[in-house]
């Protein structure tokens, strides 16, 4: 088993942290991971983009051509992975940043208007969360439950007030997702 | 102890304290700040030494200082940085004191750019400062290999009075992975080196220089350290080794090219083609005689880099023409993508090699015509 996931989205958006968390995650399920960042110079205020590579063996590359998996949270990180998409992945869209639709039939979509699901739990910053809930409908190999005990652990006492409102912004995500799923034509 | 996601310049500095550094020096740059950063913080904390000196040329020249007094002691830097430290690195060579130095390569030549590069192979290998000498060089692939890295570094620097190099890129530097850092080292440890300068009191006092004006005295002290790396050649080649078991072809490839070549390798026997893959860990000494073996069981090998050819160079020095070799490198910073490699064995077994082919002039032909 060998699972390869981009996130992307501008600086700000907790992206990186977001693929912190799935990494987290598989490894406390005892999984192999990477993590990695694009690190260049116009990180502030740019895009910001991870890879995230889940395995049960030694991982080799800690980046991929073609994602079978990938959240998009703006634009222009939906027109710049829509091409590298592999056929038959998933991309997950931040529906609420993006105004138009996925062009390619042969990928399955999921819409999710993270911010506007984030910001009706009471924290817009929490709209990563809600996206690595849908994202998860995607990724079989971690569980929601995973992701709610890898922040449990790992929070910082001072943050742990916050754990709540993560874990509901996670399964409220995963719930939209399954609800607005648009299958692959192909 | 538990596995941790660690990130790989952070993972790298924690692992060298555990293992009882006394003393770092250095000088910021991008891709390997995490390593400055996170000494910065525990070695003061730690009530050890930490500077950050003024530049490059005094970090080195602390480290030097450090090392003749039997600290252990090391600094880390990338390229254009480690370019501005060979004159130290050979004064230390010279003056046969141990010391680890960590280079997160970054794409160059000259300023270049912040991203993943091996391009420093020639210089680290082969002994960036003037002279004759030569470092130990360990080439980690993933972060718990860097990390138990660094006890190895120092242990190897002191039992040989040499300079060892840990050579990773940035892509290592800044991802992060599952790992388990050592078991802290008692602390501290003693100073009690036979040859160091740490207060002659009672006792015989001791020189250490790297000037021997008169020529016959310096040439003893050049077949003192040749003596050693012949003994460091014979004990220290560490590689591994990757489904070749039946493998009629051999990818070969360090650090990150390795790594990613890995994934080619699995995608060419998914696809049945008998590929293994052999990852040089000790480039320098470098595993010669292990690839020559391979050489009787090898129809082609496709040796891949982060660089123009540079490890190629010892690869054919190993074969000596008896297999053909096909070579593909990225350049500039530029990361291979397992596709690519894929498509370079595909190709290598489709149209197999020449052993009389020059694989560096033919791939840079190919990539004159790609690349535009």
């Amino acid at each position: 088993m060998q699972i390869e996931i981009v996130l992307a989205g501008f600086g700000g958006q907790g992206i990186m942290f977001a693929g912190q968390v799935l990494s987290y995650a598989a490894m406390e399920t005892g999984k192999e991971v990477t993590w990695i960042p694009s690190y260049g110079p116009e990180m502030r205020g740019g895009t910001a983009n991870c890879t995230v590579v889940i395995a049960d063996e030694e991982i080799g590359s800690p980046l991929v051509k073609n994602p079978p998996v990938a959240l998009v949270m703006n634009l222009p990180s939906l027109d710049k992975y829509e091409p590298l998409m592999r056929p038959g992945g998933t991309l997950v869209v931040n529906s609420s940043m993006v105004d138009r639709s996925v062009r390619r039939e042969d990928i399955t979509a999921i819409y999710i208007p993270a911010n506007e699901i984030a910001e009706e739990i009471g924290d817009k910053r929490l709209a990563n969360m809600v996206a690595v809930g849908a994202l998860l409908t995607a990724v079989s190999v971690l569980k929601t439950e995973d992701i709610e005990a890898t922040l449990n652990a790992h929070m910082p006492g001072r943050h742990k007030h916050l754990l709540p409102k993560n874990i509901e912004a996670i399964r409220k995500g995963y719930a939209y997702a399954q609800a607005h799923t648009v299958a692959a034509k192909a | 102890m538990a596995r941790e996601l660690l990130k790989g310049n952070e993972a790298i500095a924690e692992a060298a304290i555990r293992a009882g550094l006394d003393a770092y020096y250095g000088y910021p740059i991008t891709p390997q700040n995490e390593i400055l950063e996170w000494m910065s913080k525990r070695m003061p904390e730690l009530g050890r030494a930490f500077v950050q000196a003024e530049a490059e040329l005094g970090a080195i020249n602390m480290v030097y200082g450090a090392a003749c007094t039997g600290a252990r002691v090391m600094t880390s830097s990338s390229s254009p940085g480690i370019s501005l430290m060979q004159e130290g690195l050979s004064y230390i060579a010279g003056t046969e004191v141990p010391m680890v130095l960590v280079n997160v390569m970054r794409g160059g030549p000259g300023l270049g750019n912040i991203a993943p590069s091996q391009g420093d192979y020639n210089q680290i290998c082969k002994g960036g400062g003037h002279g004759d000498y030569h470092p130990i060089v360990l080439a980690p692939a993933n972060i718990q290999e860097a990390v138990d890295m660094m006890p190895l570094a120092f242990d190897l620097a002191e039992k040989y009075l040499n300079i060892c190099c840990v050579l990773l890129d940035g892509s290592i530097g800044q991802m992060m992975e599952p790992a388990e850092l050592p078991e802290m080292q008692p602390y501290p440890r003693p100073f009690n080196q036979p040859w160091a300068v740490n207060g002659a009191i009672g006792r015989e006092r001791r020189i250490l220089t790297s000037i021997y004006l008169d020529p016959p005295e310096e040439e003893i002290t050049n077949l003192r350290l040749l003596k050693r790396w012949e003994q460091i050649q014979k004990n220290e080649i560490r590689y591994k080794e990757y489904y070749l078991e039946d493998a009629e072809y051999v990818v070969i490839g360090f650090g990150t090219a390795g790594r990613i070549a890995l994934s080619a390798v699995r995608a060419a026997r998914a696809k049945g083609i008998k590929v293994g893959l052999f990852r040089p860990i000790s480039l320098s000494p470098y595993p010669y005689k292990r690839i020559e073996e391979l050489c009787a069981k090898t129809q082609a090998f496709l040796v891949t880099e982060m660089n123009a050819g540079q490890m190629l160079e010892d690869v054919r020095l190993a074969v000596r023409g008896r297999v053909p070799i096909r070579f593909y490198g990225r350049l500039g910073g530029v990361m291979p993508l397992p596709d690519e490699i894929l498509d370079e064995i595909e190709q290598m077994v489709k149209h197999p090699p020449k052993a009389e082919d020059d694989p560096a002039a033919i791939w840079l032909h190919r990539m004159l015509e790609t690349v535009k």
